[in-house]
């Protein structure tokens, strides 16, 4: 390695690199600064307050415990859909593979809003899914889907399902059949030989796809805003409306600071519990 | 019966694959569905009557068109920025070893994992504190930078299924690194930039939630929805977003055909020698000389 040849990997990587240093990186660090100010708007000064990560806390538990449950619902629901369903396209897609690829990404090439006013539609009070639920009167006469959540949390499933579709499939599509076959071979049962071999051989892609799932569900709130009311809000609702509406900014940041932290360790004990080289295996695959 | 039941057991999943496919749908076909409403009051909601009016009228609505227009723009420059960079990162990342490579992995797959609100929220933090005005120039440097990531990770995938054989032949030829560059790697390579620039340019016109935060006065398509939700959306957003689904449709399967025809071109790479190879496991060896040409 010529250090020639090392000077050009940087000058490749510095301007891009540079971009989410000052952007994305610098970023945490003023939202951190504004987290720990006092004060009222047009004059917040930093003070170390703590407080304001004690009161956010304190004020939006309900909030916090409310966007735990509807992502982690949000994410098992489309973890269910999505499996036999990448297991249908990579296994028996045939010449049809990718027709049903390009439909499960189709959902991403409308605005995302507009697809979640679509599913106000489609919920709404005088749509026919309420009716057929009126009709075997799963929902009482006055019952409604809007403002509940139920409805947030089909949203929120909805709105990520393909996050949850693609990495299963891409793991299942990359699994030797011959292993699944030698299996059969050996006398195992269709049932055991996807519980023994092709299951454990998909969940790089099922601990992948909960992930990319879960993280943005957990820091959504338009699916809240369309699709819920004020008892559905989630910390998303109240990150967006205390920085935008309410301008309390500390308050604001302390809140999202919160729940990046709260965000991170669930997904830090996840993965430890789901095993960190099912996710890692690319990396080193592709450093090569 | 039990025929019946067999046939079952042979295609349920496909019938459910269907059904699952058709729910993804749904959405879409009411949106287009909606687009020929003909609404009685300012909220597009319940089904009214068949109109074609707000076909023949989608660009009717000035600000729609300046929010419309406004999001071209965005997306045009967000997509050219964040394409040049992305690719060059991918390009360090495969082609050279260097220290630090673990932290740059890092920098890049951790904005991906990020909720957009913290995302958001935390550009918004650093203008504030800085009093940068909101406009045009922060939603630029907010969407080049999450649409840098994902332009790497697209590129990348690209590169590491790169014959280098092909460049070597040119070195070998007499071609200089710079003329390889142009003349071998680009054309190969300009598929993987291609879908790379298309992802950056639906990411960025799709955007909401950093945009929401980081926006100020300038108004985006999305931002237009949302500020029109309150009041009713007019129902030509319903014909424009059907316009947009059906340009990315278009422009998405234009790509992937193009992929497969650049793929086709460069069909030389030595594991596909492997595939015929009985055994999994074996390390595909180079090819011999003159014995890629099927």
């Amino acid at each position: 390695m010529t250090s020639g040849r090392r000077l050009t990997a940087y000058a490749l990587l510095a301007p891009g690199l540079i971009w989410l240093l000052l952007f994305f990186v610098v970023p945490l660090f003023y939202m951190g600064e504004l987290s720990l100010r006092d004060g009222t708007l047009g004059n917040f000064y930093f003070d170390w307050n703590f407080a304001n990560y004690t009161d956010s806390l304190s004020r939006f538990d309900e909030q916090f415990l409310r966007t735990f449950i509807y992502a982690v619902v949000a994410t098992l629901i489309a973890l269910v859909i999505a499996y036999p369903l990448a297991y249908a396209i990579a296994f028996r897609g045939g010449r049809w593979k990718n027709a049903l690829l390009l439909a499960v990404v189709a959902p991403f090439f409308t605005t995302y809003l507009i697809r979640t006013i679509a599913w106000q539609t489609i919920l709404g009070d005088n749509g026919f899914v309420v009716d057929a639920l009126k009709t075997v009167a799963l929902l009482g006469d006055d019952g409604r889907l809007l403002a509940t959540p139920t409805a947030v949390i089909a949203g929120l499933t909805y709105n990520f399902l393909p996050f949850m579709i693609l990495p299963i499939y891409a793991s299942l599509e990359r699994i030797d059949i011959r292993l699944i076959e030698a299996a059969k071979d050996l006398y195992s049962s269709a049932h055991q030989a996807f519980l023994r071999v092709t299951l454990p051989l998909s969940m790089p892609g099922v601990v992948a796809g909960t992930l990319l799932t879960f993280i943005p569900a957990a820091g959504d709130y338009v699916n809240a805003f369309y699709l819920g009311s004020a008892s559905q809000a989630m910390i998303g609702n109240r990150i967006q409306g205390l920085y935008l509406v309410e301008r309390d900014y500390p308050t604001a940041a302390a809140l999202s600071f919160t729940m990046m932290l709260a965000i991170l360790i669930a997904v830090f004990i996840y993965i430890r519990f789901a095993g960190s080289e099912a996710l890692m295996g690319d990396e080193t695959e592709e450093a090569t | 019966m039990s025929r019946v039941w067999a046939w079952l057991r042979h295609n349920g999943i496909m019938i459910y694959a269907v059904a699952a496919i058709a729910y993804m749908l749904i959405p879409l076909v009411v949106i287009a569905v909606f687009s020929f409403n003909d609404p009685a009051g300012k909220f597009n909601f319940t089904w009214e009557g068949f109109t074609l009016e707000h076909w023949e009228n989608v660009f009717s609505i000035p600000e729609l068109n300046d929010a419309m227009l406004n999001s071209l723009e965005l997306a045009a420059i967000s997509t050219v920025i964040s394409t040049i960079l992305g690719t060059l990162i991918a390009l360090a990342l495969v082609r050279y070893e260097f220290f630090g490579r673990r932290a740059a992995n890092f920098l890049i797959v951790i904005p991906m994992a990020t909720p957009e609100v913290v995302i958001g929220a935390s550009l918004l933090s650093m203008f504030l504190i800085y009093g940068i005005e909101l406009g045009f120039t922060t939603l630029l440097i907010a969407h080049v930078m999450f649409s840098i990531s994902f332009v790497v990770v697209v590129v990348r995938s690209r590169l590491i299924g790169f014959d280098r054989s092909l460049e070597e032949a040119a070195r070998d030829l007499g071609a200089g690194p710079f003329t390889t560059f142009r003349l071998v790697t680009l054309p190969l390579l300009a598929p993987g930039i291609i879908a790379a620039a298309l992802l950056a340019f639906a990411l960025s016109i799709d955007d909401f939630v950093i945009s929401n935060f980081n926006a100020g006065e300038f108004v985006t398509f999305p931002l237009f929805i949302f500020g029109a939700s309150q009041r009713g959306i007019p129902v030509e957003v319903y014909s424009l977003a059907t316009i947009l689904f059906l340009v990315s449709v278009v422009a998405m399967v234009l790509t992937v055909w193009q992929q497969r025809r650049a793929e086709r071109l460069a069909e030389v790479r030595p594991d596909d020698e492997a595939e015929i190879e009985p055994y999994a496991g074996t390390p595909a060896a180079p090819p011999a000389p003159g014995a890629a040409g099927g």
